[in-house]
Formats: structure tokens, sequence, C-alpha cells
């Protein structure tokens, strides 16, 4: 099994705590694990991206430059890395601040949620990260929601420990409307030529 | 590897907890991306365990403060990134010269001069042949993981400590920033006796640290004790990794983030019926250079692979046989191969035999 990921968003919108959950959630599973953050230049409101691999086998390259899934959080990450995509990729596309009608690839699977909005109906706009990697996990087949469920407790810091079960709220509404979308097919987690190791 | 559990860790944390297993209390060290995390960590844990972190006023202030530190028999440390690393390239000499063991944390950034934030390999050079003055020699380790940032951070003591010689840790930007398991080592690390180190004369014969030798003969006979023991070095120490070399009618060579990035070409590669393999120093210096000859006996084609324009490739065209072929692969100034990059390369000169 091999796995790679990029999350992308403006800083500030949990991008890479969501990275970081996601990995520590497939290590505390057993697997293999890589968490690449951009780094340096992230700030509230700049761009914010992380890289996440999991694989059951020893990880080569820590870098990819097109990896089988892509979340985009806001617009500009939509518009920056739907090529980056391979053919038969998995675009999860925060609807609520992205353009569906931007994505130009027509062999690409576009899974269309309204992160941010249901985020808010939850009570916090904050939530979007957890609610994207709801949706991941219940799209991409990698890991079940609960898993990276389990996982909230060794990545919220202490002080916030009485949030997690917002974030565990948000994490299951993300993965229940993904399961719920008229459109859904179960995207299979194929081996890839060049990514399978 | 020890049973032990699993944790999440970045790059830079990794080498600060190595550390401070090995027994580093002292730790002094200037700002400098992308390697923050270290003195942050090192300031955090430090005073917890009664150690001490100081803030130096620049990175020639860290490295006498090493220095210091050093000759009265403790495990100190510091850390920068290349333009701070350049900085300290008088102590690292003086260090050299008064065989005083100490850990310098490279964590690799693009230059030359202040250059960027973006990983680089293009420290080889001043790493491995001597960036200050005089013939000397650091011991250098290259790991490619957040396990090796740990597992290399300690056993620099460990080898800084019995050769009496300063060890740098060669990781790059990537290096630092990324996050994967690591399991932390159980045993204690012992820490030799140190019977140089200056603790206070009373009672006992003066000892001197210093690295002016005037008299005549004098630092000639030094040079001569220093390069037999970098010889030592060179036949107890040297570490590499091997992936599928056994069959392979081609041989990346790469160290670092390079070496993980030309794994996923050469698993590729592998894939597609072509007989290739890694090699992968894990020691800089002393460099595996033995082992590159013996594989060239067999092995006629190598593509070295380097974030950089080409700097460890000399060494390895220096080893390798005559009728070998060696090709180069490098991309400098933050940008980095990526493994489709490799892999096209694997495939032009797997077909040039």
């Amino acid at each position: 099994m091999y796995y790679d990921v990029f999350i992308s968003g403006f800083g500030g919108q949990g991008i890479l705590l969501a990275g970081q959950l996601l990995a520590e959630a497939a290590m505390e599973k057993g697997l293999e694990v890589t968490f690449f953050p951009s780094y340096g230049v992230e700030m509230r409101g700049g761009t914010a991206r992380c890289t996440v691999i999991l694989s059951d086998e020893a990880i080569g390259s820590p870098i990819v430059d097109s990896p089988l899934c892509i979340i985009a959080m806001n617009q500009p990450s939509l518009l920056r890395y739907q090529e980056s995509l391979p053919e038969g990729g998995l675009f999860i596309v925060n609807s609520s601040l992205a353009r569906l009608e931007d994505v130009q690839r027509d062999d690409i699977l576009v899974r269309a949620v309204p992160i941010s909005e249901l985020a808010i109906e939850l009570g916090n706009a904050r939530l979007a990260n957890m609610v994207a990697l709801g949706a991941f996990a219940q799209c991409s087949g990698t890991l079940a929601p609960e898993e990276i469920v389990a996982a909230l407790e060794s990545v919220i810091s202490a002080r916030n420990r009485k949030l997690i079960p917002l974030n565990e709220k948000a994490i299951l509404e993300g993965a229940r409307y993904a399961r719920e979308m008229p459109v859904f097919q179960m995207h299979e987690v194929e081996k890839r030529d060049g990514q399978t190791y | 590897m020890s049973s032990g559990k699993r944790i999440l860790v970045k790059g830079n944390d990794a080498i600060g907890m190595g550390a401070i297993k090995a027994g580093c209390r002292f730790y002094f060290g200037y700002p400098i991306t992308p390697q923050n995390e270290i003195p942050e960590f090192m300031s955090r844990e430090l005073p917890k365990i009664g150690g001490e972190f100081v803030q130096a006023e620049s990175e020639l202030a860290s490295i006498n403060m090493v220095l210091g530190a050093s000759a009265l028999g403790v495990r100190s440390m510091t850390s920068s990134s290349s333009p701070g690393i350049s900085l300290m390239q008088e102590g690292l000499s003086y260090m050299a010269g008064q065989e005083l063991p100490a850990v310098v944390i490279n964590v690799v950034r693009c230059g030359p001069g202040l250059g960027g934030i973006a990983a680089s390999q293009g420290d080889y050079f001043q790493a491995v042949k001597g960036g200050g003055h005089g013939d000397y020699h650091l011991i250098v380790l290259a790991p490619a993981s957040v396990q090796e940032m740990y597992d290399h951070t300690i056993l620099a003591f460990d080898l800084a400590d019995r050769y009496r010689n300063p060890a740098m840790v060669l990781a790059d930007a990537i290096l630092g920033q990324m996050q994967e398991p690591i399991v932390e080592r159980e045993e204690e690390v012992q820490e030799p006796r140190k019977p140089w180190a200056l603790t206070g004369a009373k009672g006992r014969p003066a000892r001197h640290i210093k690295s002016l030798l005037l008299k005549e003969g004098e630092l000639e006979s030094h040079n001569r004790l220093l390069q037999e023991k970098y010889r030592e070095v060179q036949k107890h120490e040297i570490r590499y990794n091997e992936l599928e070399v056994e069959d392979a009618e081609l041989v990346v060579a790469a160290f670092g983030t390079s070496a993980r990035i030309a794994r996923t070409a050469v698993s590729k590669a592998r894939s597609e019926g072509l007989k290739v393999g890694l090699f992968r120093p894990v020691t800089l210096f002393p460099f595996p250079g033995e082992r590159l000859r013996v594989l060239s006996a067999r092995v006629k084609n190598f593509l070295v692979v380097e974030m950089n324009t080409g700097q460890m490739v000399e060494d390895v065209r220096l080893n390798v046989s005559g009728d070998a072929s060696v090709f180069f692969y490098g991309r400098p100034g933050g940008a980095i191969p990526t493994p489709m990059e490799v892999y096209e390369r694997i495939v032009k000169h797997y077909k040039e035999q």
C-alpha cells in the first residue's frame, strides 16, 4: 500500500495540523509515514501546504510531485495544484471557498465538499481542517475516520484537550457528507507506477 | 532496533532528543532557518535536566563556547545552517588542532551567500574537505531519515569522544523540517573518561589544550599524529547502505535526502526490469571509497545524484576503477531533484553502457 496527498490552503486554516494528524493516525495504525510541511513563509492568510506519505514499506522520496490526492482548501490551491494530479487522481475541493467550474481536468475524480460551511454549521470555521480529513478518509479509503479521531489526543495540545469532542464531530461529519454525496463512488487505492514502494 | 514505542517527530527535534540522550548538557547557538527548532528544543529541555542553553551573540561566539565547554570535558553541541556554519570554520579548525570533541549540526540550506532557506547539499565540500584552514578532517555523518537524525546525533557524540575530534551531522532543510516515526534508544549512552580535560590542576600536573605549536618540528609531528588518527577513523568507522546492488548494471550513489529521492527512482527502475541499485554513504568522512572501488570491478555505470552542482561525485570518481563511467545529476540553489527526473537519468545512462 502506498498513498500520498497534498493538503493546501490559507495559513490559519490548520493545514499543517491536519497533515500532522493524518500522519499520526497512520503511524498509530502501524504504517510508515512521512510528513513534510511548507515552512518559512507560512503565516495567517499566506499559503500553507503539506505532503503526507503513507506506506506499508519504507518510504523513499519525501518529495512528491504528483500525489494521488490533493485537498484544495481554497481557490488558489485549486488553481495551482490541479495540474499536479495524475490521471484518476482524487481532487477533494472545499466548494465553500473554491469554484468547481475552474476545475479544468476531466480525467480526475473530483469530490466537492462544502468544507467551510459544514465547519460553520458545527459552530466554528476553524474545524474546516477536520471536516476535510473526514472527507479524505472516506474518499481515499486509506484510513477509517475513527482511526483519525483516535489520533486527536496525540496531536492536540493539553490545553486544548476540551476541544477534542468537537474535532471528532467535525471529522465524522466530513466523512458522513462524503459518504452520502450523491455522485460518490469509492475511490480505489490503486498501485500506481512509480508510486508503489 | 529496540521494540520501543514509535513517536512522530520533526527532524530538528530528533536531533535535540538525540543530543540529550547522548548526555549533551551544553548547547550554544544563534538562530537561523531552517534549524531553529533545535535551539528552541534545547532551550526548553536543557534547563529541565540541569543543562545550560546559551543563545550566543553570533556563530563565532557559539563555536568558541562549544570549544570552551569541550575543553572542560563535557559534551556540548551547536547547530546552525550553511551561512552560520561558514562563520564557525575558524573554531572548527582550532578544535581539530586541539583535538577537542564536539558535535556540530549543519541543517544545510542553499547558497552561496545568504542564498535561501530551501534544502541543499552544497556544503559537502566544506564539511568533508575541511572548511577551515590547515590539514584536518571532521567526522561527517549524513542522515537520510528522522530516525537517523536521532541516531546519528548520538553516534556523532560517541565518535567525537572516541577520536577527540569534532563531528558534524550534515543534514538539510528537508530532513530538518519533515516528520517521521522514530524509536528512542533505551539503553544508556556511555561517556568515556577524559583524562585530558581541563578540570583544575590542583594536586596534579597541569594539562594544556592548544593549537599554537611553535617549537621546531613540533607542529609537523602534531600534524603527523592527526593524519594517523584520520587513518584510524578511515579504518574503523566507514558506514554505508546498499540496496539491490548485487546484480546491478547501474548503481546510483547519493547521500541524505538525495538518497531517499533516488530510492524511489531505483524502485521504479527495478519495477521496469532495469537492474539498478543504490549506494548510500552514511559517513561522508570517512568516505566509503574502498567499497565503491570493489563495486566498480563489476558495475561499470554509476549515477551520482546530489542537491548541488557536483561535489560528492568527485569522491566517487576518485575511487571507482578507471573503466567505470560516472554520470552526474544534480540541482542546486534549493531546487530538489524529483524521483521522476532521477528515473529518467537512470534510463538514459542505463542504455549508454
